[in-house]
């Protein structure tokens, strides 16, 4: 569905393994500085795959302590993010009826420390020991809800929930809810804090982390020949939108437009992707449509490319199909480890600010691209950044269930 | 235990759970409506305040504790 409705952003807030704000997390990916480090708990000795790309700092040093434990560490991240968007965008000075915004913030797990912590507390000290705070702290909604508690949103709270394409659903949603006149501003994005034996040996009992422990910082190498799984991270990403003509009435700061988004399912596999990327490349294409643009005018790609070896190349190939080999490609997980829930918010961060700074970030670790024909074809950028003129840029996601995020963003 | 050590026992524990400030809690004030606690972190406080003392809170009692005073009161009748 093409609209007349123009979306704009007009905020942007990050928490992540680079930096605890945007400006010093895009700052550190330009840099080339990785976020990855190798575990140091007792626990992790035995696991084959033992590296994480923690926060730069712990959130809840910086909330206060009685709201600080009441919040999962997923809520707090994405609190933190969210505040700092609705700032940038100087949402509370902007008028708008708390009927009017919306909050949509997904994740991919959702509470799970509270959830093994608690039943911790359960298993040692009973059922009277388990905390009050357990229900509102794991359940998946609970960062959405926690966000909405933020900025007094009572024009609906959702929490999309499809694997690490959540963040970049909850910013469709936004962008439907506005093309919809069901809301004013909308604050979205996405959240993950889940750094914890149970998760990380299921990953690893699936084979799609790396076991590069003893060199943490090449671990996550997208598009190269050697990688051989994803690095789990953690934090946070929000982005503020509006309606163009009301943010500029306003006086608002749009950074970018949100020209089009689409989501397709693969109806192949629950977790494996189809190994063409079809239903990736049909994604693309129903955002370039949706944006009413053509593959031609697409300058920028940051994927989703998490380092697996079947991921990467399903990709590469949906992007060759859908876009072509001209625009410049780069993954961001290479620096940042894969952030799930809110790996499509934070890079629909990076891609917006590709387009502010006209600079592509470059795909650190890759030293030598795969044989795939797709990889090969495309333009990746790696090395050093890329300064470019950029008009357009997508950012696509995916996740474990077939889902197929693209968003497409154009310079405001 | 003194009813002034119950109280400075309790204030302890408001001001973990609930952020109150030691200060505040006396015992005329009103868990809900002077304090601001919430019905979750009143489920806390009682769970901190049998392990702190010694006593057991059934949830039938728990409605009846609307004031600091009522809570010092509870312990010191049923602290062994």
């Amino acid at each position: 569905m093409s609209t007349s409705t123009d979306v704009v952003v007009t905020g942007l807030g990050a928490v992540t393994p680079l930096g605890e704000d945007v400006e010093s997390t895009w700052g550190a990916l330009l840099a080339g500085r990785s976020g990855i480090s190798r575990i140091t708990d007792d626990w992790a000795k035995e696991f084959p795959a033992q590296l994480v790309a923690r926060l730069a700092t712990d959130p809840a040093d910086q909330l206060d302590r009685v709201r600080a434990r009441r919040l999962d560490r997923s809520q707090q991240v994405a609190v933190l993010a969210a505040e700092q968007a609705w700032k940038d965008a100087r949402g509370a000075d902007a008028g708008v009826d708390p009927l009017r915004i919306a909050v949509v913030v997904g994740t991919g797990i959702g509470g799970a420390l509270t959830l093994l912590g608690q039943d911790d507390v359960l298993e040692e000290k009973g059922p009277k020991r388990v905390s009050p705070f357990t229900i509102p702290m794991l359940m998946p909604n609970g960062p959405a809800a926690a966000v909405g508690l933020a900025v007094g949103a009572k024009g609906g709270v959702h929490a999309p929930v499809s694997a690490c394409a959540s963040g970049a659903e909850a910013i469709r949603w936004g962008l439907d809810l506005l093309r919809f006149d069901r809301a004013d501003i909308v604050l979205v994005g996405g959240t993950e804090a889940c750094i914890h034996p149970l998760p990380m040996a299921g990953f690893a009992a699936m084979r799609a982390m790396s076991t590069r422990n003893d060199e943490p910082e090449r671990a996550s190498r997208p598009f190269d020949k050697a990688r051989d799984g994803f690095v789990l991270g953690e934090g946070a990403a929000a982005l503020v939108l509006e309606r163009a003509d009301a943010a500029a009435a306003r006086g608002a700061r749009a950074y970018a437009r949100l020209a089009g988004a689409a989501a397709t399912a693969d109806g192949y596999d629950l977790v494996a992707p189809h190994p063409e990327g079809e239903g990736a490349a049909r994604a693309i294409s129903a955002a370039l449509r949706d944006a009413d643009l053509s593959p031609s005018d697409i300058g920028h790609v940051n994927a989703h490319a998490t380092s697996t070896p079947v991921g990467d190349t399903a990709e590469a190939g949906a992007i060759r199909s859908a876009i072509g080999e001209h625009a410049l490609v780069t993954a961001t997980k290479s620096l940042t480890g894969h952030l799930l829930g809110a790996a499509g918010a934070l890079e629909s961060v990076f891609t917006i600010l590709a387009l502010r700074d006209q600079i592509v970030p470059a795909t650190a670790n890759l030293d030598d691209p795969d044989d795939d024909a797709a990889v090969q074809a495309l333009d990746i950028v790696r090395r050093e950044p890329r300064k470019a003129t950029l008009h357009a840029a997508v950012n696509d996601s995916f996740g474990f269930g077939g889902h197929n995020l693209a968003l497409v963003f154009t310079t405001a | 235990m003194s009813r002034e050590d119950i109280q400075s026992g309790l204030a302890e524990i408001l001001e973990e759970v609930a952020g109150v400030a030691p200060a505040d809690a006396t015992p005329e004030k009103s868990f809900t409506e002077d304090l601001d606690v919430d019905s979750l972190s009143m489920v806390e406080i009682a769970t901190a305040v049998e392990d702190k003392f010694g006593v057991a809170i059934p949830d039938d009692e728990l409605g009846n504790i609307k004031t600091v005073g009522d809570a010092i009161d509870y312990v010191e009748s049923h602290q062994g």
